[in-house]
């Protein structure tokens, strides 16, 4: 079940979750999802030609799992703006933490919204993958 | 070195159908726990699903594959999406249209110029109500990785 508004505290949010390690099989299943091919998440001579050490994710796959981290917490139907900067590659073997918490509550005329800072964390690491903020309504 | 013209490039516009099992797989590839993905047959999707208009986009023609980047100097810089309601959910069908935004260079901290591209793709209901927008930048970095 989603939070409900009392549940959201400021400067608190839900357990951080872990997942991995990613490997090859989660980015070639994330893009033949996504319909993005580019060759550098999973042909080695192709990474290798590119300078790379190895083929690395797709960015959009960690921003999807952080997407659907909050969206479990608060409800697909609620989110109203999702929005991240990539910043560290994610590589295979990685482990990653996602984390939310609540940056403001608004109470206003549209209704109630919550905006939250959300983060995806490289546990061996512990870089930072991807550093974002997400609006949800609140019934 | 990209060029600046295509500023104000626009695709016409396609439209996308909202499937069930594309929700379902998507879901289950960004390892979503909600039981919704399984069991309702209209789940909504997840706000990064607007990223599988990439198979209704005609790939020669798109706006960013006239602007040229190459693949492997490619980064993704960030990306946003802006619902204006309740997302999508599966059986609706979407209209949508992109353009380039934007393209301007920075000196890169490792040396090389990188180059941004803005884009922004505009999504509408069968009424012609804009429902969601997905903004995305994408970088070509000076050289390769080494």
């Amino acid at each position: 079940m989603s939070a409900t508004w009392d549940e959201l505290v400021e400067g608190a949010g839900p357990q951080s979750r872990e997942y991995g390690p990613l490997t090859r099989t989660d980015f070639v299943r994330y893009q033949g999802a996504s319909g993005d091919f580019n060759p550098i998440h999973h042909d080695e001579a192709f990474a290798a030609s590119a300078g790379y050490p190895s083929v690395f994710s797709v960015g959009m796959l960690q921003a999807g799992i952080l997407a659907a981290y909050c969206t479990d917490w608060l409800g697909a139907e609620h989110v109203r703006r999702f929005a991240v900067q990539f910043r560290e590659q994610v590589w295979p073997g990685d482990h990653l933490v996602c984390s939310a918490t609540v940056a403001a509550k608004h109470d206003g005329g549209d209704g109630r919204t919550v905006d939250l800072d959300v983060l995806v964390t490289r546990v061996e690491s512990g870089g930072t993958a991807i550093k974002g903020t997400a609006t949800f309504v609140v019934p | 070195m990209i060029d600046g013209s295509k500023v104000g490039l626009t695709d016409e516009a396609a439209t996308m159908p909202v499937e069930r099992g594309k929700i379902r797989e998507f879901a289950r590839s960004c390892m979503s726990d909600d039981p919704e993905y399984v069991e309702s047959p209209s789940p909504v999707i997840l706000p990064t699903f607007l990223t599988t208009v990439n198979f209704w986009m005609n790939s020669e023609t798109s706006p960013l594959a006239q602007v040229g980047l190459d693949l492997r100097r490619l980064l993704h810089g960030s990306q946003e999406y802006i619902f204006h309601g309740p997302p999508p959910r599966a059986g609706d069908d979407l209209t949508f249209q992109t353009r380039v935004d934007a393209i301007y260079e920075k000196e890169g901290k490792r040396g090389g110029t990188m180059t941004f591209v803005e884009t922004v793709t505009e999504f509408r209901d069968a009424e012609g109500t804009l429902v969601a927008e997905a903004r995305s930048t994408a970088i070509e970095t000076g050289k390769a990785a080494s």
